[in-house]
């Protein structure tokens, strides 16, 4: 398993990461939304709509830092635009990442980093999975990265990760909320997808695909 | 005069924070400062890390300052904003587990009476439990 891109060309990957990712937030505003409408407060959608403006505004300057230092600028920016939860909880993601970046950022080295900033974003918001969050599609997409990655190509890795992210999320809805606001609704929360996964795997599913053009591969939809 | 603990309300209104923060003032005067941190980034419904980390800063006293929050992104932008001041006063902020306005009513009143910032927080904490 080689490097996931060659080193000058890390910031752009991550700039191409970061354009598909707010693309895809934007897109979706309205249904992610939704989502939050049923048993939260109706805000999430609007809420990252404002990190990704913040990203994209920021996009050049954050293509001027080294790897690490722009994906900790980014967090920053996500905890400041947000208003809601997912600010500090995406925003320690990308904090805990670029901290952690490995030097030689093979694909084996990202997915243990992966792993570990998922495991932040659990500390700061006391949570785990099964709890209806953000979470459930977080911690099984990074563990099956880093498994599948260890025996296979990245593609195959990638493609792993985009399939637990799809099943967590699905494995939302007959979960009941025990954190954040749809902890509030209580029972009403059973069969509704959780909005916080929702977000969680679209980007996940625009990194993947990003990452797999970049290595010329074909992702599975 | 001896510094008293300061408090921040934090809401995803500011016409709450700032309706609470109107009724610690009524209840204790100029005896110690509170500040108030309301709404997101846009102006809507949320909270600001920056507005929040602001608001700290304005009532800071080597005292420590006591912060009252209401729902989850407000508690979350919270506890980020305390790990964004310098080290020397993160030590001295604490978040109370307490109902936003009875909370912040009791701390004050604990606060004016001259208590330190554990019994403060002790005080808004234990109010609903007795």
């Amino acid at each position: 398993m080689g490097r996931m891109s060659p080193p000058d060309g890390d910031i752009a990957v991550f700039l191409h990461c970061l354009q598909a990712v707010c693309g895809e937030l934007l897109a979706n505003e309205a249904e992610l939304s939704a989502l939050d409408r049923a048993i939260g407060d109706g805000d999430h959608g609007a809420n990252l709509c404002r990190a990704a403006h913040a990203l994209l505004e920021a996009a050049d300057d954050l293509s001027s830092l080294p790897l690490p230092k722009a994906l900790e600028r980014a967090g920053m920016l996500v905890v400041t635009s947000v208003g809601g939860a997912s600010g500090p909880l995406y925003g320690t993601m990308l904090m805990a990442l670029g901290r952690a970046w490995p030097q030689d950022a093979t694909a084996g080295a990202v997915a243990d980093v992966l792993e570990q900033a998922m495991e932040a974003v659990g500390r700061r918001g006391r949570s785990t999975v099964g709890e209806k969050t953000m979470l459930d599609v977080l911690v099984p997409a990074a563990r099956a990265f880093r498994e599948s990655v260890a025996s296979g190509s990245l593609g195959a890795a990638l493609q792993a990760m985009v399939d637990a992210a799809d099943s967590g999320l699905a494995a939302t809805r007959p979960m009941r909320a025990t954190k954040g606001r749809a902890a509030y609704v209580g029972e009403r929360s059973i069969g509704h997808l959780d909005p916080g996964a929702a977000s969680a795997r679209l980007c996940l599913r625009a990194v993947a695909r990003v990452l797999c053009e970049s290595g010329s591969k074909e992702l599975r939809s | 005069m001896k510094t008293r603990v300061g408090l921040v309300i934090v809401s995803h209104s500011s016409d709450v924070a700032r309706g609470v923060a109107d009724m610690v003032r009524q209840m204790t005067g100029e005896e110690i400062a509170v500040a108030w941190a309301g709404g997101n980034p846009a102006g809507g419904l949320g909270t600001d890390v920056k507005k929040i980390v602001a608001a700290i800063e304005s009532v800071w006293s080597p005292a420590g300052v006591a912060v009252f929050v209401d729902l989850g992104g407000a508690e979350t932008n919270s506890e980020m904003a305390v790990e964004m001041l310098d080290a020397s006063k993160r030590e001295r902020v604490v978040i109370c587990n307490a109902p936003l306005v009875e909370g912040a009513i009791v701390g004050a009143a604990e606060a004016a009476s001259g208590s330190d910032l554990q019994h403060v927080r002790k005080a808004a904490e234990e109010f609903l439990r007795t």
